[in-house]
């Protein structure tokens, strides 16, 4: 097909491109549709169910036919609109869903069998045997049906996530839109234009309509001028708003790269719109009147048929001297049938229903006539037309279809406010209840004609302003047409042949009747059970004449049937750029922890735990398995003397002349009696009565305590503190901050600890008598650092906590490192730490895991019945009293079997079934102290069960032992290590 | 949605943690005549109104305040939003 004269078309410059590996050329200003109609390409993709031909269907993005893939590689994309592709150069597209090719299609055979697809055909089909469906029925169907596919490597391209705040968002750039903008940026109001399409105008570029006299191009132009030269509108293209959320937020996505061979920065930009109050410009989609075969290549929106001719200077003609034909039942046909006329298209008939049609042009009218079928194997050839019991066959190529217009009003009832059908437009206005702050002008509101657009465009922008107190002058308004256009009440061809309504989802008329039939009548099972609506497309040239047909069947009004309401996005909106950059090593922050730089030099193998990343031990040369450097850093710590870095613990600083009191209400065991210079262990439990955090918690001063928690839960009892500070306790003296961050701690464990230590402070005496177990102290070390010292121990041994201020934990490792030479000092990881604690029988994660009670770990006189803190009521309930189990101590009888973490326990001879469970084992390790496999679990009536044997069962993975019951303290029970 | 802050002005809710219904300012005493019963309710007991609902947030990726929010279920409009010591120190709930 060659072009028509005129249109908004850049002919000075070519771009080639290629569909289905054939070369093609079109113009800037070309969207990837009319490139496609300019080189004489008809049909572009199959239909989903019955992989029918297709070809073009509209020319924005309601398009339900012209699907294809874009790109190649890691950058193709599936299920990319043409109609909405800006062409570039190089342009990369090819058919989806056909095999070997679209011309000829293997599973068009689906066609020849369409009786056997009705609705609900899936769900009548592959219900039996249950089995089959996720194996057989499922994969099968999928291959079968389905769209593009998606690229399987990773995006290559960068997407961002921006917010934006405005007083207005104008939401559409067309004739309402730009007067909207005009309105309110001449006011001086913050303004964002937001506009799906590459260019300004809307359908104003569509038509032939003058505004003063003049092209309406040369307004829009002007326009657009005069707001890019405003400093506070913002004018945001190819940017479609795709939802609308509660308190004037809305989700939009800046298509920034896309229309680039390839996108630089930015593909696509995310923005979070805040607007004070916002403004529906969205224009209006044309329905179809759905008769027999009416989804050839070559049928298509007569609105669109006119868009492509004015705009793009394009028709879906082969040759110029194809005839055209038009099936309206609004008078909005005879106005393409005119503008095609003026372009010299040849058009054969305009097929109107009324009997009382217009006529508004030099062409020959049936009037009381309907389009009764259709006839062209891969595009239309011929349609036939019925008139007073008559029909002929004609031939035409191309054939467009208006049923009247429908108001894009799906962000309008976001917040869940039903359209109102109103007989007048014959037509789902917006609804009663918007959106707060959100206005509705132009052909969204029913406000066809472009004077009505222009002119509700200024008004309600002036209106809404108004509400922020920001007084805005109607602007002069361009002269414009103001055309009543009528529309009817026109919405099928009945017949015998097949009539579609959703062409993405291959939904006929016949399937709504069937569903009629099968009492599937509510619009909600209607749409399940035909997946009317349902397809990428959402039904935006379906979901109306869906409706209004079965309102025919039911004999009920089309209100009465029901009204489909929307929910975001108003078009796909891709995975990559909802996910912005938060992707690979983006996804979620690493934490370090300040003695990182150390133990990479150490060449430690590294753990997540959390955000953070942990050393998990340091393997030396000659270590070919990780036990081996484990087991080393073990008995380093058990002989000699160790270093870990526990800065990850939390850290919280409690401060004022209440902090006793109140962290005498927070932990359950008795904190309000610890003297200055002393650390107690401390239980919290949740308001539930169970477990929550434990730690240890240092009196530093009268006023000052400082709490440790576990990794996992530092920020979570912060805030739980902070909870309770405000919220329960306010009166209390007393602030909190997290200190986490701030303070590198590193613990210093085993028998040398105290001699290594003594090497680096200032003028502090170490000796157990001076500095016993529990102590703790401010000091300085190294010459004047500020330290605090605790002698706290996770492993067992004899041990301190050092802590610095952040930044000089690197170098007190290293000063520790060097200082201990001589004494064996050996760096170790979370691996060893584990193994260390599950030795000394010491809880963890796994033991305070939600489920668990502090009696169950043998604590359970530390809950004070003395005080009120939180969780103690609770934790005195019946049930959690008459709980048997109990933290036990288990070692395989043979010392070289491993036990499983998580493995049940059962007594010899029972079933291993819930019904018997007596337990299970939260921690497990080799220990190289006992030469053991041992482990941690909890355990019924622990306490009369000592020495007994129990099964170690591990179900999930099959396998079991035999263990021995004993005391979680599998090293220096009476605590003689940790006090010398 | 943005949440009026009492000290703050208008702030995204991503910057918030949500806790659930305010009546958890109204912990019972623990030391007093009845308390497991009144514990069982304050544990587990929730309203569930379509309506206004009167909630706790945490401000944790900004002042760390805790504040009673007071809004619709239904429509997601914020009534008023308060510090939670503000509400706890003039008597609760």
């Amino acid at each position: 097909m060659t072009r028509l004269t005129g249109g908004l078309i850049d002919r000075s410059k070519t771009l080639s491109f290629t569909f289905d590996g054939k070369t093609c050329h079109g113009h800037p200003g070309d969207t990837l549709a009319s490139a496609l109609m300019a080189n004489g390409v008809r049909l572009v993709g199959r239909s989903f169910k019955y992989h029918r031909p297709r070809g073009i269907f509209s020319a924005g993005s309601e398009e339900p036919n012209a699907l294809v893939t874009l790109r190649s590689g890691a950058r193709a994309e599936p299920n990319t609109r043409a109609t909405c592709v800006e062409l570039y150069d190089g342009l990369e597209a090819s058919s989806q869903n056909r095999w070997p090719s679209l011309g000829f299609d293997a599973l068009a055979v689906n066609d020849a069998l369409s009786p056997f697809f009705a609705a609900g055909f899936y769900y009548k089909t592959f219900m039996q045997p249950a089995a089959f469906w996720e194996k057989i029925y499922e994969p099968m169907i999928r291959r079968a049906a389905g769209l593009g596919r998606l690229a399987s490597e990773p995006d290559p391209d960068a997407y961002d996530h921006g917010f934006l705040h405005c007083d207005l968002l104008v939401i559409g750039g067309g004739a309402a839109g730009l007067a909207a903008a005009l309105t309110a940026g001449r006011a001086g109001a913050s303004v964002i234009l937001a506009d799906e399409d590459f260019r300004l105008g809307g359908r104003l570029l569509a038509e032939r309509h003058a505004l003063d006299d003049a092209p309406a191009s040369d307004w829009v132009a002007e326009a657009e001028a005069e707001l890019e030269s405003l400093p506070s509108v913002r004018i945001l293209r190819r940017t479609t708003i795709f939802g609308a959320y509660d308190h004037g937020i809305f989700g939009a996505v800046e298509r920034v790269g896309d229309h680039l061979p390839v996108p630089q920065t930015v593909r696509q930009t995310l923005w979070r719109i805040t607007a004070k109050r916002s403004l529906l410009a969205a224009g209006a989609t044309e329905r179809h009147i759905p008769f027999a075969g009416n989804d050839r290549p070559g049928i298509l929106l007569g609105g669109a048929l006119r868009a492509y001719a004015n705009r793009w200077a394009v028709t879906p003609q082969a040759k110029p001297s194809d005839r055209v034909a038009i099936f309206t039942s609004t008078d909005d046909g005879h106005r393409t049938a005119c503008d095609l006329l003026a372009h010299g298209v040849p058009v054969l008939a305009v097929i109107d229903p009324r009997q009382d049609a217009p006529r508004l042009g030099e062409y020959q009218l049936y009037s009381g006539a309907q389009v009764t079928g259709t006839q062209g194997r891969l595009g239309l050839s011929s349609i036939q037309v019925s008139q007073n019991g008559r029909s002929e066959w004609l031939e035409c190529a191309v054939l467009g279809v208006s049923g009247g217009w429908n108001p894009n009003l799906h962000l309008a009832s976001h917040h869940r406010g039903r359209p109102q059908w109103s007989d007048d437009h014959l037509a789902f206005l917006p609804p009663a209840e918007m959106p707060p702050g959100m206005g509705v002008a132009g052909a969204a509101a029913g406000h066809g004609s472009t004077h009505a657009a222009l002119s509700s465009g200024a008004s309600t922008a002036q209106a809404l302003l108004s509400d922020l107190d920001l007084s805005a002058a109607l602007p002069a308004l361009p002269r414009a047409e103001d055309t009543q256009m009528a529309q009817g009440a026109f919405w099928h061809v009945p017949g015998k042949g097949r009539a579609w309504v959703d062409f993405q989802n291959d939904v006929t008329v016949k399937d709504i009747a069937l569903a009629h039939k099968e009492n599937m009548r509510p619009v909600e099972h209607l749409k399940r059970w035909t997946t009317l609506g349902m397809a990428t497309d959402q039904g935006k040239t379906a979901n109306v004449t869906a409706l209004a047909v079965m309102a025919e069947l039911t004999g009920k009004s089309i209100p009465q049937t029901g009204t489909t309401i929307f929910r975001p996005p108003y078009t796909p909106v891709a995975l990559s750029v909802l996910g912005g950059g938060d992707t690979g090593s983006h996804f979620r922050p690493r934490r370090l922890t300040p003695t990182h730089p150390f133990a990479e030099q150490k060449g430690a193998e590294f753990v997540e735990v959390g955000q953070w990343m942990r050393a998990q031990y340091f393997p030396q040369p000659g270590e070919t398995h990780w036990r081996e450097s484990v087991d080393r850093e073990v008995l380093a710590v058990r002989s000699g003397v160790g270093l870990c870095d526990v800065t990850t613990l939390g850290k919280i600083d409690v401060q004022g002349a209440d902090a006793g009191a109140f962290l005498h209400r927070i932990y359950a065991n008795m904190m309000g009696t610890l003297k200055v210079g002393k650390v107690r262990y401390g239980l919290m439990l949740r308001e539930d009565g169970l477990l929550y955090d434990d730690g240890t918690c240092a009196r530093l001063a009268e006023d000052h305590y400082v709490v440790t928690t576990t990794t996992a839960n530092a920020g979570l009892v912060y805030r739980q503190m902070e909870f309770a500070r405000q919220g329960l306790w306010p009166d209390l003296d007393v602030q909190l901050i997290s200190t986490t961050d701030a303070w590198a701690q590193i613990a210093v464990a085993g028998p040398k600890s105290r001699a290594l230590l003594s090497r680096i402070v200032d003028d502090t005496d170490l000796s157990n008598e001076a500095f016993p177990f529990m102590a703790c102290a401010e000091l300085t070390i190294c010459g004047g650092l500020r330290a605090r010292l605790f002698r706290i121990s996770f492993s067992g041994e004899l041990a301190y906590e050092i802590a610095v201020p952040a930044r000089y934990g690197n170098a007190l490792m290293a000063r520790l490192m060097e200082a201990g030479a001589d004494l064996g000092v050996t760096p170790y990881g979370t691996e060893a730490l584990a193994v260390l604690r599950i030795e000394k029988g010491h809880a963890a994660g796994a033991e305070l895991n939600g489920q668990t009670t502090a009696a169950m770990l043998g604590l359970g006189k530390m809950v004070s019945k003395k005080k009120d803190s939180i969780g103690a009521v609770m934790s005195r309930r019946a049930a959690l009293e008459a709980d048997t189990r109990r933290l036990v101590g288990l070692m395989p009888l043979d010392p070289q079997e491993k036990i499983p973490a998580g493995a049940h326990l059962f007594r010899p001879g029972e079933p291993r079934d819930t019904a018997s469970d007596q337990g299970w084992v939260t921690s497990a390790c080799y220990s190289p102290h006992l030469q053991s496999h041992i482990a941690l679990g909890y355990l019924e009536e622990a306490e009369a069960r000592m020495g007994e044997e129990i099964v170690v069962a591990n179900p999930l993975e099959g396998g079991e032992c035999l263990a021995r019951i004993v005391s979680p303290h599998f090293i220096d029970p009476e605590g003689e290590r940790l006090r010398a | 949605m943005l949440i009026p802050h009492p000290l703050l002005g208008p702030r995204d809710a991503q910057e918030f943690t949500y806790l659930g219904d305010a009546a958890l300012l109204d912990r019972p005493d623990g030391m007093a005549e009845g308390a497991e019963a009144a514990f069982f309710d304050y544990t587990y007991l929730r309203d569930n109104p379509a309506g206004l609902h009167r909630e706790l947030w945490f401000h944790e990726q900004g002042d760390r305040s805790w504040l009673v929010v007071t809004r619709d279920t239904v429509t997601h409009e914020i009534v008023s939003a308060e510090l939670a010591s503000d509400i706890k120190r003039r008597g609760g709930a």
